[in-house]
Parts: C-alpha cells; sequence; structure tokens
C-alpha cells in the first residue's frame, strides 16, 4: 500500500559535483574520533578509559540521563586519546585503529520471535540506540517512552545528498530485518518514504510498513516534512525517526550479532576531482576517506550536506550519523559592488537582478560566502514560499530568539527540528542563524518542559 | 596592492573600535564582505539587505527624475497659463528647462535626506556598536518624493533627524520600528508646518513666491480642487501620467504602477498589499458613489466634490499609487503574515478614501491610513497567528478524543 505526498513549497539547489555512483572500497584506516558533540544533549559518561583496547561495538561511555544508553566505538583498538574542552567536557574518544577487527558478539536473534522490551533492551545494550531519534526536540529517543509512530525518509533531498537507493543496494535483508524490529517498538505504524520516481528503492519490497512516495522540491526529504503530511505531531505525542543507512546497522546487529557502522558515503562537491561514494566508518578521518581525491586549497570540508552538515576540514572526522561528505569552495574575497551588480552565479528565489529562476536545471559552484551581513529581520513572507509546513516560520523563529515557551508550543515547535530550516536560512536576507536560533529554542523547551 | 587590500588592512585595523561601523558602511558599499559561513548553512542564496533596497531606489529613480521635469513643467505651465493636452512623448515636457528647474529645486532635497538622514544613522551605529543598517537608503529616497517641491531644507532637516531617531532608532534601528520612517517623516512636517504642506501655494515652485503680486498663481492640486466641488481642469491622462500639481515623485501613477510590477517581479515588494489595498480604494470609492447616487448627499454638501468623483479615479489622484506601492508594502512595519497583508493592504485603501473624503482640513488620506494601519498590523498578525495556533490545538483533540 503506497500513498503520494507532494508538496510545492521548497527550494532546490543544484550543485556542480554530483556523487558518480561508483565506490571505492577504502581500506580500514587507522585514525577514528567518536564526538559525543554528535549526539545532541548528551552528556557523556566514560566507560572505557585511556588506553583501554576496544572492539567493535563495546561501549565507550553512556548518557549522564539514561545509563541504558550506551554509545560503542565502530571500530577495534586502542583508545589514544580522550580529547577535553573547557571544563573538562569531553570533546572526542581518539581510537587508533588494529589492523585485525574483532566485533563484540551480541548474539544473532529471531527477530519475529522477539517482543517489544527485548528489542528494546537489544538495541540499549548493542549501542544501536543512538540511531532511534525523537520528535519534538530532534535528539536521541528516550526509551521510556512508546512512540506514536517511526518515521523512515529513505529520500534525500538536499543538495548533492547521497543517493540511497544506490547506497543501500543489496542491503534489503538488514533493512528489512530492522523494520521489522522498529514495529515491534511502536503501537503506530512503521512508515517509510520514498521518492516517488525512484525505480530501485529497496524500500518498496518492504513488507509490515506503510510505504509513501513523495515527490516535490527539497525539504520534502526532510522527515520533518513528511510527518507533517502524514501524521502530524501534537502536544504530548512522540513519534521516533531512524534514517536508513543506520537502519542497516541495526539489521545487521540483529542478523549477524556484530555492531558493524560500516556505510557507503558520498563525496560530493565540486572541490573533489572525482565525486563518487566510498565506504567507509563512523568517525573515521576525512584525510583518509578523501585523500588523492580532494582539491585542498581553499576549500572547506563538511561532514554532512552543504546545509546542515559540519564544517570538519581534513584533519577532522565523519559524524556519527553521517552519510556524506561535502566539499566546496571558500568564499572569503571581497567582491566589487557584489551587492547590486546582477548576479548570473549564484542562486536565489528572489528575482533582484539575480538569474537562477531564469535557468531552473542549471547547476551552481556556490562557495561560502554569506553574500551580505547579518541584519534584524526585514523582509517578510520569502521564508513562507519555500518552507512546506503549516507553520509560520518567522514568528516561531522569533518566539524562539525571546524565549516564550508557550507561544514556541503553540506555533508547533514540536514538530519541527533544526535541519527543517536550513532552507529558510539558506536564503534568509538578513543572513539570520535559523537553525541555531531553533536549535537553541529546542534545547530550552527541552530543559523546561521535559 | 590594490583597493581591495588597502581597504581589508583598514578594517583589520579598525577592527572593534568604535568607529569600525562608520567605515564598514563604506567598504561594503564597495565591496561584497569577504565574510564567510560559519555553523548552520554553509552555503547561502545571492541576496542580501543591500540587494533588496537597491531594488527599491531603482525603482523610484523614473518616479525621481518625471518629477524633476513636472516640477519644471508645473512652474512653466503656471506662470504662462497651463498648455492642455500634454502627451508623454511630447516635447514641451521633456524639455532641458523643465529639468533645470526641477533638478536644482528637488537634488537639493534629496541630498538633505540622505546626508542628515544617514549621519544619524551612524552616529546611532557607532554609539550602539552595530552596523549601519540599510533601512534608510529606501527611506532616503522615499523622503524627497513626498513633500511638496518649495519645502524649505531647514524644515526637511529637522523632519528627517525626528524621523529617523523617533521613528526608527528609538525601537532599535531597522527591522525594529512600529511606524513607516518615511511617513512619519512627513507627518512631522505635517502636523509642525501645515501651511508648508498643504493648500494651493506649495505645490508648484515659486507659487508662494508669487503669491499676492500680479503674476500670482496657482497650483492647486486635483484633490483640493475637489475638496471645494471645484471643477478639475485637469484630464484623467493628465492624471494617469502624472502631468499634475503634486508631491515631487508621487504624480505619474503609470510610472508608480510600472515600478510596482517591477517590485512584483523581483518578487521585493508585497503583491497582496498593493493589490488588496487597491481593492480597498474601489470598495470605498464606490461605496461613496452609491451614497451620492442614492442622493443621500446633496451638491451643497461640502463632501460632495469628493464623494461623486467616478470610484476608479481616486486611483489616480493625490499620493494614492505612491503610497499603496512603496509605503504600505514596507514590510517592516506592514502585517507580516501573508493572509494579514491582505487585511491590512485592504483597510490601507478603504480608510485612506474615506480619511480623503472626510479630512476637512487636507483632503488625503493616505500618509493617516498607512500609519494607522501600521499601528494595527501587529494585531492583524496576531489573529492570524493565533488562527494557526487554534488549529493546532483543535487537532490534538481530536486526536486524544
Amino acid at each position: 500500500m503506497s500513498k503520494d505526498i507532494r508538496i510545492k513549497k521548497g527550494l532546490d539547489i543544484k550543485l556542480v559535483g554530483d556523487a558518480e555512483q561508483i565506490t571505492t572500497e577504502l581500506s580500514l584506516g587507522s585514525l577514528f574520533a567518536i564526538k559525543p558533540s554528535d549526539f545532541h544533549g548528551v552528556i557523556p559518561k566514560i566507560l572505557a578509559k585511556e588506553g583501554t583496547e576496544v572492539k567493535a561495538g563495546q561501549a565507550l561511555f553512556y548518557s549522564k540521563s539514561d545509563e541504558r544508553i550506551l554509545f560503542s566505538s565502530p571500530v577495534s583498538g586502542k583508545i589514544t586519546e580522550i580529547v577535553r574542552g573547557a571544563r573538562r567536557k569531553v570533546l572526542a574518544f581518539k581510537i587508533t585503529a588494529d589492523a585485525q577487527q574483532e566485533y563484540k558478539d551480541f548474539g544473532k536473534k529471531d527477530i519475529d520471535a522477539m517482543s517489544s522490551e527485548e528489542v528494546k533492551t537489544h538495541l540499549l545494550a548493542s549501542g544501536c540506540w543512538p540511531f532511534v531519534k525523537q520528535r519534538p526536540y530532534d535528539v536521541i529517543a528516550n526509551p521510556n517512552q512508546t512512540p506514536k509512530s517511526i518515521f523512515v525518509s529513505a529520500y534525500a533531498s538536499a543538495p548533492l545528498a547521497t543517493d540511497y537507493d544506490y547506497a543501500l543496494k543489496g542491503k534489503e535483508a538488514e533493512l528489512q530485518a530492522a523494520l521489522t524490529a522498529l514495529t515491534k517498538l511502536t503501537e503506530g505504524k512503521v512508515h517509510v518514504s520514498v521518492a516517488k520516481d525512484s525505480m530501485l528503492s529497496p524500500f518498496k519490497e518492504m513488507k509490515g510498513v506503510d510505504l509513501h512516495n513523495v515527490s516535490g522540491p527539497h525539504p520534502v526529504g526532510n522527515v520533518s516534512t513528511q510527518i507533517a503530511q502524514i501524521s502530524p505531531i501534537n502536544k504530548g505525542e512522540v513519534v521516533w525517526v531512524v534514517t536508513p543507512q543506520d537502519l542497516v546497522v541495526i539489521g545487521e546487529l540483529l542478523l549477524t550479532g556484530k555492531f558493524n557502522a560500516k556505510r557507503t558515503i558520498a563525496l560530493a562537491g565540486s572541490k573533489f576531482s572525482k565525486p563518487q561514494y566510498v565506504t567507509a566508518l563512523a568517525g573515521a578521518n576525512i584525510a583518509e576517506l578523501v585523500k588523492g581525491n580532494l582539491e585542498a586549497d581553499n576549500a572547506r570540508v563538511i561532514s554532512g550536506n552543504v546545509l546542515s552538515g559540519a564544517q570538519v576540514g581534513e584533519e577532522g572526522y565523519l559524524g556519527y550519523y553521517e552519510n556524506m561528505v561535502t566539499a566546496i569552495p571558500e568564499g572569503n574575497d571581497y567582491e566589487l559592488f557584489g551587492w547590486n551588480k546582477p548576479v548570473f552565479n549564484k542562486v536565489s528565489t528572489s528575482r533582484a537582478f539575480t538569474f537562477s529562476w531564469l535557468n531552473p536545471k542549471k547547476k551552481y559552484d556556490l562557495n561560502t560566502n554569506t553574500n551580505g551581513e547579518h541584519r534584524a529581520f526585514v523582509v517578510t513572507g520569502s521564508y513562507e514560499e519555500v518552507f512546506p509546513l503549516d507553520i509560520f516560520p518567522m514568528q516561531l523563529l522569533k518566539a524562539c530568539k525571546y524565549q516564550d515557551l508557550d507561544e514556541m508550543e503553540g506555533l508547533g515547535a514540536y514538530e519541527i527540528a533544526p535541519e527543517d530550516f536550513a532552507i529558510t536560512e539558506f536564503i534568509c536576507v538578513s543572513k539570520q542563524p535559523h537553525q541555531k536560533i531553533i536549535r537553541e529554542g529546542l534545547d530550552l523547551m527541552r530543559e523546561e518542559l521535559g | 596592492m590594490g583597493l581591495k587590500q588597502n581597504l581589508h588592512n583598514l578594517k583589520e585595523k579598525y577592527k572593534g573600535t568604535k568607529m569600525a561601523p562608520a567605515f564598514n558602511a563604506i567598504h561594503t558599499f564597495l565591496y561584497l564582505p569577504n565574510e564567510t559561513t560559519h555553523g548552520g548553512t554553509h552555503i547561502k542564496a545571492a541576496d542580501d539587505l543591500k540587494r533588496t533596497m537597491n531594488i527599491v531606489i531603482m525603482s523610484l529613480v523614473p518616479c525621481l527624475i518625471f518629477g524633476m521635469f513636472n516640477a519644471g513643467y508645473q512652474h512653466n505651465a503656471a506662470v504662462n497659463g497651463f498648455t492642455e493636452g500634454m502627451s508623454f512623448f511630447s516635447g514641451d515636457f521633456w524639455n532641458m528647462s523643465n529639468f533645470l528647474i526641477g533638478l536644482f529645486k528637488i537634488l537639493p532635497l534629496v541630498i538633505v535626506s540622505y546626508v542628515v538622514g544617514l549621519a544619524v544613522e551612524i552616529i546611532f551605529a557607532i554609539i550602539k556598536g552595530h552596523e549601519v543598517e540599510e533601512g534608510y537608503l529606501v527611506t532616503g529616497m522615499l523622503v524627497p518624493l513626498i513633500v511638496p517641491i518649495d519645502l524649505p531644507l531647514w524644515m526637511l532637516t529637522v523632519a528627517v533627524v525626528f524621523g529617523v531617531v523617533i521613528g526608527k532608532e528609538v525601537f532599535g534601528g531597522t527591522g525594529m520600528n512600529i511606524l513607516n520612517p518615511a511617513l512619519t517623516i512627513r507627518a512631522f512636517l505635517f502636523f509642525a508646518y501645515p501651511t508648508w504642506m498643504s493648500g494651493d501655494k506649495v505645490w508648484v515652485e515659486g507659487a508662494r513666491e508669487l503669491a499676492g503680486t500680479a503674476d500670482a498663481i496657482s497650483g492647486e492640486t486635483v484633490l483640493g480642487t475637489l475638496a471645494q466641488s471645484q471643477p478639475v481642469t485637469h484630464s484623467v491622462s493628465d492624471m494617469f501620467f502624472g502631468f499634475i500639481p503634486g508631491s515631487v515623485g508621487e504624480t505619474s501613477t503609470l510610472l508608480i504602477l510600472l515600478a510596482g510590477l517591477f517590485l512584483i517581479f523581483t518578487k521585493i515588494g508585497s503583491w497582496r498589499i498593493m493589490l488588496s489595498a487597491v481593492i480597498g480604494a474601489l470598495v470605498m470609492g464606490f461605496i461613496f458613489n452609491q451614497v451620492v447616487g442614492l442622493g443621500w448627499i446633496g451638491e451643497t454638501s461640502k463632501f460632495y466634490g469628493l464623494m461623486s468623483l467616478d470610484f476608479w479615479k481616486h486611483l489616480l489622484i493625490g499620493g494614492f499609487a505612491f503610497g499603496a506601492i512603496y509605503m504600505a508594502t514596507d514590510p517592516v512595519s506592514a502585517s507580516q503574515t501573508n493572509k494579514g497583508k491582505w487585511i491590512y493592504g485592504f483597510f490601507i485603501g478603504f480608510i485612506s478614501i474615506m480619511i480623503r473624503v472626510f479630512n476637512p482640513a487636507y483632503p488625503e488620506g493616505v500618509m493617516l491610513a498607512i500609519l494607522l494601519m501600521n499601528v494595527f498590523a501587529p494585531t492583524i498578525d496576531h489573529y492570524v497567528v493565533q488562527g494557526n495556533v487554534k488549529r493546532r490545538l483543535k487537532r490534538a483533540k481530536v486526536k486524544t478524543a
């Protein structure tokens, strides 16, 4: 059974440097880092001290709020350093990988026979729980709650995003196993959304889930957009969200007993000489991933996509949840009369002597220049054109800024994640940091309202 | 080392000092800054606030140039008697003599408006340590276009200082103001120096000096004539093209209309507000026409002249078109929600014509209608937003029931 969802509002930003559908099997690499900051809102409590030998799947730390939530090492090796920042905050666990990988054995499971509680305990014990995120607040799911339903978006619509149809090829068994397990965790349904024009999506054959065909511009692939269309979140409700690549890890754990965070990731963007797919583990060293492929001069290397990824640089590490690395040129140069001359090489939703509307199929090589300075909110009505949810984006942003919890609640803050405001942030004439404002607003709500 | 490098070095040198905002204002005028994104999206769309404001200024330039020609034409026509049937292609209009009279009267207004206004902005930026925001770029161009040509420059100076400080900076600067700054400036002039802002001696260059002499000329606006229930001497085409006395840039409905279409096309101006303001004005004008048609208002009534004017002609005279296109659509002081914009615009049009007809002292209502609706815009938005909130609450109840 599949249903069609079509949205009209949004914006597809077409960039040069789409990853070619070739996968290079990279060797494992030697350096890894797991950053607790990848897990928003988690205060880490260390389990594995410096110098410990860990196996892949062995827990490195747990969450202070719930000691059942474990965070596992993706590799076996030795913890060479625990990097700390101000006030001894844990910034990263650095692991030097063994040449021969050893996996902690969690045991094969008969998924059909597992109870809801068994699935939950198993995911928690194996360090797979962090892959389950929740709305509201866009944080790791609280295992004490039962979600209204679980959503999986198998369509990444962000610029240059990983093509899931390609990256998940051959993973049908793992996906089915994980989805079957997930159906036990909710009283409602597991909803999976795939691109309408997708021919090859492995999800089309999955059993026990509600399949939705989505189409339209970005952010149609954002799971919040799909939730809003399928079954919007109301006050007091919780929904869970898992990404397809994480499903594969969960599925492999259930089928083989191994925690294997290996995934096919896209190297995309104009600064790669050969944009393509590679295999990598979560926490992998970026330099090892991009070796020989990156034009390093004046490039920005991002773990994730250009809209909501994190700037990591060549010396950084792949984020725990990420399935792509993007490299685009830095825009740290002045442009004479850049604010008033006609613009042909940049994207804009307005037609203020910006001509991207003339050529909607053209691909652009955008750089990181802000194209203007930070200003107060002045222009109105432009966010609404690209924001597909039934929410007033500017009013919600302002409510977050002046920290009015009632208003945030009323305006739909439970339904959103920071990434939903990436496209409004992109087009913002006043260059306001929308995602940051929303993140801080959600954090405040979580702190005050729980 | 080029200019780019020199300016960059200066910027680094003065970073964090009091003078940095003033320097940056000049620097960013020449060069798009070299700032890159930090956190959030790594790429940004092409337009910034400067570009947005610049589009509005560009759309005002034809009105400004037409205003210069028209100022000279009105002067010459008044001194030498009216030549009827002016056309948009007429050499009698587009000649150097007309232009120079206008240029020498209007250029000082523009210069004073910008110099004074930007000076106030820069002083505030330095005191408060924020950047010079672009709001005044448009305001500075709007102000000279909405005042009578003979306005003394010192009055303009006082008004601009008042408008920028009280109308904008006290609220926190660009983006924070409640009232439209350009109209605040005009309203200040209107209430502080009424004899320079209305009547039949201010709209034509030199009319005031010649008053009482043998050469005295009358420069009544169409609205003024109608308010006294006098027959109008200007043709409809004159009103549409703009060959009539009035504020500097407000007379040509055609050019304002074209500018409006340009602003809609570039997505800088809100078509919702423009369209609904026109609808509101037409509705009110139509109601007045019906009142006259039913015989409730006799020809002896002082309201007869304006009430009996064909309802669509209200769009062509006075400052209505200019107000609807440029003033009502100011995004900061207007309603911010799309539904709110419809309501806001409609009432501007509706109340404009109502005030225009009933105001005993001053036969124009656009300015006051927009300022009034500026005050109500947050209330309109509040109810529109509450509609969304209620819808969400209702959804929750349905589900849990």
